[in-house]
């Protein structure tokens, strides 16, 4: 009985038996069955009403803000999107953040180089992420908690190293303002940045062994573990990565602005995860993409920009970019429902 | 049947049905219980019990059938009702909660109907000890967490107690008990059915019902199979009663004469774990498919996980081709090609919202992947649409996700998983469980061939005719240790459930 309801259900994909050659037909199926795909049409049709409701929506100066609004938190969003995919979350992103510019802040203002500073600092944030890996592999705590402690935590650290005060980075050299000011050509350095991070951990997410494992253990992690796999280690380095890429973050938001700025980055995590999530992240792990994570940024920054010139109140920006997430997944459950 | 004493029956159940979908439960079950009097209901898994024990207490809705309590008709809608009518029911698994104390626990049923608002603590844990003080030594104010899990049954025993019972059920309560406290346990039902209570027994354990009893009713694939008294019959007439099932030819070819072989592919050695196994010593031979049999809990499963180092410290040897084995973990044990086959395929077994191909490929992904780790997407689909072939799995897609397949299929996913890496053992934990007919005969087909192809074979099954129609030999195992061994016309669903749950081997005493 049950062989025949498999039938029915298999009926759909038969045609395309078990080798993997691809025909056009296949492909343009499969694009349109990709989450992605929904994300890119409702992009482009917000950039379409704009377009019509904006005269200043579409020009060079606008796209170039918003792809700099988006661009260095979604290093973030990299990141955070790798951990959910393990099955972890991380609510520290914010402050982790504003700690790597205030640790290479106040280093660089000791006198050191600000590249060493940096180095110093990302792998500051790195030990932070470990340390959160300690926590929740071996002691047992749910990251959630782990995390949320860190957040608040960092956040402290921040306001006591600078007094509250941002750090005036006045001297900073040209060469390392470039990274966060300066552009090739017309492209801002800032967005070159992001496209290579963005790319390489897609790549590798899709691709490597390395990542491969990290589906298997958020997708089920006693699954995982029954084949061989360490899984413990893989969320102690998700955890890590998470907190390393913040650092990244936090260093090019620094020479952006020329300054280590304490209470940059409260609520990022909001942002953030929505973004992974809008992009097909699970928070129960095991599903999600980078390229889905990013159109997920792109559509949250592309609505706050656009909701910015139609001059509608901040404070309803915030309750749009709510009820986007709330609708977001709602849609996706009912998707995951019918598929299941 | 004895009906000698019609009047004093407490509880008479009649010609009681119950399917779940195409799966008939029960088919025209009957049952009378006596007052006073420990009744034990016997058979194998799936044979029925739990069902008509979930009606008795109104967790399950029979299709049909009349359920008579005190003469009366009664119609148990719910598990309250149940309780209102003076039936308890102590579950095999314990439903407490740890972090309230024991007299919270033993009135939380009667807190849920009481038309009270406030607690009155210093009443209950009065009356809780009241309750316990027969029972044994447990002090009502005491945290749950903090009691031992044979306490901890006995809480259950009194939280049943509370509510007045008239009618006990018991389900495998000894299960986690020790020797010791199994019999305390005994003596305090005794005391329960000398007042007048009347216990439903569920055991497996021969040893139990014939101590401790003084009926039995035996039921058979949903079906009554006869009411027994104790003092009149023997454990050998309960077995044949429990299993009284031809074996049929769905099972493949045995190992031919020629096949048999003295090469050794595995030995386990004196393997010992803390609390769950000790001095497990086995060889494997080349050629032959070794069953593992026992009852639930009495360590199958983990001795196999035990010789894989899944998730369990121990100590003992491994020799895998005359190799003496230094295993660290799982993942060493894949490398040297010791594999396991979970018995949850859903829970632990795959990764039921990912393809068919990277389930394929978990076990080792070095295979598909070329240098510096990149996976190679045509090699992965490849290796996984050569064991669908070879095991005749039937798929749209390798990158299909493994939870739109039937059960059968999916567990040749899993089997196809273990196979990806080439290895020389294979522990198959309940292979074919939740598989239909069809697929069932193909798997005990592909465990054959594989043997024949020279891979090792361990079978884990709770299914008598299964072990008995696949293996060559079977080990039963009793209680953390190997009770005996059977093969050829020795291996009879008989000697197995004797030796798994009488223990001692028959055949050295008479």
């Amino acid at each position: 009985m049950s062989e025949g309801k498999n039938m029915a259900t298999t009926g759909a994909t038969a045609p395309f038996r078990p080798r993997q050659g691809a025909g056009p037909a296949d492909i343009v199926r499969r694009l349109l069955r990709m989450r992605e795909t929904g994300l890119v049409l409702i992009i482009l049709a917000l950039f379409l009403v704009m377009s019509f409701a904006s005269p200043y929506f579409l020009t060079w100066v606008n796209m170039r803000a918003m792809a700099m609004a988006f661009a260095v938190e979604g290093i973030v969003v990299v990141g955070m999107t790798i951990l959910l995919i393990s099955g972890g979350i991380d609510l520290s992103v914010g402050s982790v953040t504003a700690l790597a510019m205030v640790i290479a802040g106040l280093l660089f203002l000791a006198g050191v180089d600000p590249w060493i500073a940096s180095a110093i600092s990302i792998a500051a944030c790195a030990s932070i992420g470990a340390g959160m890996g300690f926590f929740v592999t071996r002691v047992g705590l749910h990251h959630f908690i782990v995390s949320l402690a860190v957040m608040v935590i960092a956040r402290g650290l921040c306001l006591l190293g600078t007094g509250g005060r941002p750090l005036g980075l006045y001297t900073l050299p040209p060469e390392f303002k470039f990274i966060g000011q300066g552009s090739i050509g017309v492209i801002p350095v800032v967005i070159v940045v992001f496209v290579v991070v963005v790319v390489a951990f897609d790549f590798m997410l899709r691709r490597t062994t390395m990542f491969r494992k990290v589906f298997y253990t958020g997708s089920n992690e006693k699954a995982a573990a029954y084949s061989g796999i360490r899984t413990k280690k893989v969320v102690f380095l998700t955890t890590t990565l998470c907190s390393a890429l913040c650092g990244v973050a936090g260093i090019i938001y620094m020479a952006r602005f020329g300054s280590a700025q304490p209470t940059f980055g409260i609520g990022m995590e909001l942002n953030v995860i929505a973004a992974a999530v809008i992009g097909g992240a699970s928070l129960s792990g095991g599903t999600g993409t980078i390229f889905g994570a990013i159109l997920g940024a792109i559509l949250l920054s592309v609505v706050s920009s656009s909701l910015a010139l139609l001059d509608v109140s901040v404070y309803w920006q915030d309750i749009i970019r709510g009820s986007i997430l709330l609708s977001a997944v709602t849609i996706d459950h009912y998707l995951n429902k019918r598929r299941g | 049947m004895p009906r000698d004493n019609q009047d004093d029956l407490i509880l008479e159940i009649r010609n009681m049905s119950k399917s779940f979908g195409q799966i008939h439960a029960l088919r025209g079950v009957q049952f009378e219980l006596r007052r006073g009097e420990i009744h034990a209901v016997a058979g194998e898994n799936g044979a029925g019990k739990s069902t008509l024990m979930n009606i008795i207490d109104g967790i399950l809705r029979a299709d049909e059938g009349t359920i008579r309590l005190d003469g009366q008709e009664v119609d148990i809608t719910s598990p309250a009702v149940a309780q209102e009518l003076g039936i308890g029911f102590v579950h095999q698994e314990i439903a407490l909660c740890p972090d309230i104390t024991v007299a919270e626990n033993i009135f939380m049923g009667a807190t849920s109907t009481s038309r009270r608002t406030l607690m009155n603590y210093a009443d209950i844990e009065r009356k809780a000890s009241q309750i316990l003080r027969p029972l044994g030594d447990i002090d009502p104010s005491a945290l749950v967490r903090s009691l031992s899990i044979s306490q901890q049954q006995l809480v259950e025993i009194a939280k049943a107690l509370t509510l007045d019972c008239r009618v006990l059920i018991l389900d495998e309560p000894t299960a986690a008990l020790t020797e010791r406290e199994a019999k305390a346990l005994f003596e305090i039902v005794h005391a329960l059915a000398a007042q007048g209570i009347s216990i439903i027994y569920i055991s497996h354990r021969m040893v139990e019902i014939f101590e401790s009893c003084d009926r039995v009713t035996v039921l058979r694939d949903g079906q009554y199979i006869k009411t027994m008294t104790v003092a009149d019959t023997t454990p050998r007439e309960v077995v044949s009663a429990m299993v009284g099932r031809v074996i049929d030819s769905l099972y493949p070819e045995k190992q031919r004469a020629d096949e048999r072989s003295d090469e050794i592919i595995l030995e386990v050695r004196n393997l010992t774990e803390k609390t769950r196994f000790r001095d497990i010593s086995f060889q494997l031979r080349k050629g032959e498919i070794l069953g593992l049999a026992g009852l639930i809990g009495a360590g199958r499963s983990e001795i196999a996980k035990g010789v894989c180092r899944l998730g369990l410290d121990v100590t003992g040897e491994v020799v895998l081709t005359g190799r003496r084995l230094a295993l660290r973990d799982y993942g060493d044990s894949i490398e040297q090609g010791i594999v396991y086959l979970s018995e949850d395929r859903k829970g632990d077994g795959l990764f039921l919202d990912m393809s068919i191909a990277a389930n394929v490929s978990a076990l080792d992904l070095r295979q598909i992947a070329g240098g510096l780790g990149i996976i190679d997407e045509s090699r992965e689909a490849d290796l996984a649409s050569g064991l669908a072939d070879q095991l005749g799995l039937k798929h749209g897609h390798v990158r299909q996700p493994v939870s739109a397949l039937s059960g059968g299929n999916q567990q040749k996913v899993a089997i196809a998983k273990m196979l990806s890496v080439n290895p020389k053992v294979i522990f198959l934990d309940e292979p074919t469980r939740g598989v239909d007919v069809g697929a069932k005969a193909e798997i005990h087909r592909i465990l054959r061939e594989l043997v024949r192809s020279g891979v090792g074979i361990v079978v884990i099954s709770s299914e008598l005719p299964e072990l008995i129609g696949v293996c060559d030999r079977v080990l039963v195992v009793r209680e953390g240790e190997i009770a005996g061994e059977v093969a050829g016309d020795e291996m009879t669903e008989e000697m197995i459930i004797y030796l798994a749950s009488v223990g001692q081997d028959r055949r050295r005493n008479s």
